[in-house]
């Protein structure tokens, strides 16, 4: 089964990332993700710029409507996901503990929908 | 009634609820061989005694008012049911006992059968510890959800389909035969070990809700001990717990750093609590027939040895691993035996030991790469030691225990 671990951030945490390389906050995010590779459950990942830099879009009865920010307006935002690929969902709880992130901001874990259901998407 | 006095009340009934809680549970599924409802039984009685007592005042005997209230809710949920007659036996019983105990206030003690139950070999492992967690101490599936790391809606499926087999599964409360004893006993203790340790892990105090799972842990342990006196394994468990709970204030330094165990100030460790583990332990060996218990709390006892002696015995420590790994290979085990023989015969032994471990069981198990970074950092074999100091770093899940291992993490490479 494929789990996505989506990493939420506060502020103070998306400023950390202005550190320079050999941050501990860093190494601990490099070592996480060394383990996932080197446990065999790591399918891929990507990490978001800070939320100030997003935009959101809507089209409402035929008009477009831009605003700055991302969608919605909480204290902790998107940071980042990770695709796992294990045998159950208490697997990737137990994962998403590991997750330096979960230990200042949440890691929400949720399946991936079934195969079916993205192939009725990708047609 | 006034606040203070109201809140009194809540205190006693919070009490009662803690102390008879097991006992009263235990009782009524042993005689009606359903624990879910007696569950509900007991819960509608505190609740009732949430209504009443503050009122009324605490009854006398607030365990017989506890049990009489829960009788009358179990006979109420029977009679709701439409199929009357197959309860007849359990329906008779409720009502008959019911007017025994307005009479008499004692009943037995039924808790031993409880726990043999939870811990029945029908019954899926990881499930043995939740259920007795919440059956014998009433903890809710919340919060044994949060120590499980298990949602607490599908802690509360899992829990239900548990009682669900043990009520129509036919699982028996009842104490083993000599025969099966030892192995039966074994997953009841594994079952409170189980327990311990969560607690033992929560160290950044993320339980705030009262008293922590470790303590929970160690009470069913005396419950047990009272109920089973004379088993070596159960006062070897008690001692085991007793040590590692006597070094807990010392395991954090300020801000809430992490201090390893040879770092720790012994004279800081807790003087009763040893002192008590070490009368269990001894009262334990005394039997002759060391189990995996008391060969753990033999080791705890040569670490707490250095708060008289100054230093620790590690080819004593060694040679228990050694006989523990004999009876009970497990990873932690094995791991805990390298770091000994690493002490005691010197870092290549130690190391050897790490490797003749299979490397797929180790992928997940972060105590094996803190304890093989160690070992290599002190063998001056950098490179090595920064690459498992990585992978302890990223299966830590206690942020104090990374940042600690962030620390020693040779800075050389990357």
């Amino acid at each position: 089964m494929r789990f996505a671990l989506m990493i939420y951030h506060t502020p103070e945490e998306f400023d950390l990332r202005k550190k320079d390389y050999s941050d501990p906050h860093l190494g601990a995010w490099r070592a996480y993700y060394k383990a996932l590779v080197e446990a065999g459950v790591y399918v891929g990942a990507d990490a978001l710029e800070v939320p100030e830099t997003g935009t959101t879009v809507r089209v409402k009865e035929g008009k477009r409507r831009v605003q700055d920010g991302p969608y919605a307006d909480t204290k902790e935002q998107l940071a980042g996901f990770i695709i796992l690929e294990l045998p159950s969902v208490d697997a990737a709880l137990e994962w998403a503990a590991r997750c330096p992130g979960a230990s200042i901001g949440a890691v929400e874990v949720r399946p991936l929908a079934p195969e079916a259901l993205q192939k009725g998407f990708t047609g | 009634m006034n606040g203070v006095n109201q809140e009194d009340t809540h205190r006693t009934i919070e009490r009662v609820a803690r102390e008879s809680y097991g006992r009263l549970v235990a009782y009524l599924s042993v005689q009606t061989h359903d624990l879910a409802s007696a569950e509900d039984g007991l819960s509608n009685a505190l609740v009732s005694a949430l209504n009443h007592w503050p009122h009324e005042g605490v009854p006398k005997n607030p365990e017989a008012w506890l049990l009489t209230a829960a009788r009358h809710s179990l006979i109420d949920a029977i009679r709701h049911q439409r199929v009357v007659s197959e309860s007849e036996p359990t329906l008779k019983f409720l009502t008959e006992s019911s007017m025994e105990t307005s009479v008499s206030t004692q009943f037995p003690d039924e808790r031993l059968k409880l726990l043999f139950a939870c811990a029945h070999p029908a019954i899926d492992p990881a499930m043995h510890t939740p259920l007795m967690l919440q059956t014998v101490l009433g903890l809710d599936a919340a919060r044994i959800g949060q120590a499980f790391l298990i949602a607490p809606k599908t802690m509360g499926q899992r829990l239900f389909r548990a009682k669900t087999k043990i009520c129509s599964g036919g699982i028996p409360f009842e104490i083993p035969q000599e025969r099966d004893l030892p192995e039966r006993l074994d997953a009841v203790l594994e079952a409170i070990y189980a327990a311990f340790g969560l607690g033992w892990d929560d160290m950044a105090g993320t339980d705030q809700r009262g008293r922590n799972l470790a303590e929970e842990a160690m009470w069913l342990a005396r419950v047990l001990l009272q109920l089973m006196p004379g088993q070596a394994e159960v006062q070897g468990l008690l001692a085991l717990m007793l040590h590692c709970e006597a070094r807990r204030p010392t395991r954090r330094g300020p801000g809430g750093r992490y201090v390893p165990l040879s770092e720790q100030d012994p004279k800081r460790w807790s003087l009763p609590l040893i002192e008590e583990a070490e009368h269990h332990l001894s009262e334990a060996f005394k039997q002759g027939r060391a189990g995996r218990f008391q060969l753990e709390a033999a080791i705890q006892s040569v670490h707490a040895e250095r708060a008289r002696t100054g230093r620790t015995e590690w080819p004593a420590i060694a040679c228990f691993y050694q006989q523990l790994v004999r009876i009970s290979p497990a990873l932690g085990t094995r791991t805990g035996y390298a770091a000994a023989v690493a002490e005691a015969d010197g870092l290549e032994a130690g190391l050897a030991v790490l490797e003749s471990i299979d490397p797929v069981a180790v992928s997940h198990y972060q105590p094996y790469w803190a304890v093989r970074a160690h070992i290599l950092q002190r063998l001056g074999r950098t490179r090595e030691a920064a690459d498992a100091y990585d992978r302890a770093i990223g299966l830590a899940e206690d942020p104090a225990v990374r940042e600690f291992l962030l620390q020693k993490r040779p800075k050389s490479d990357s």
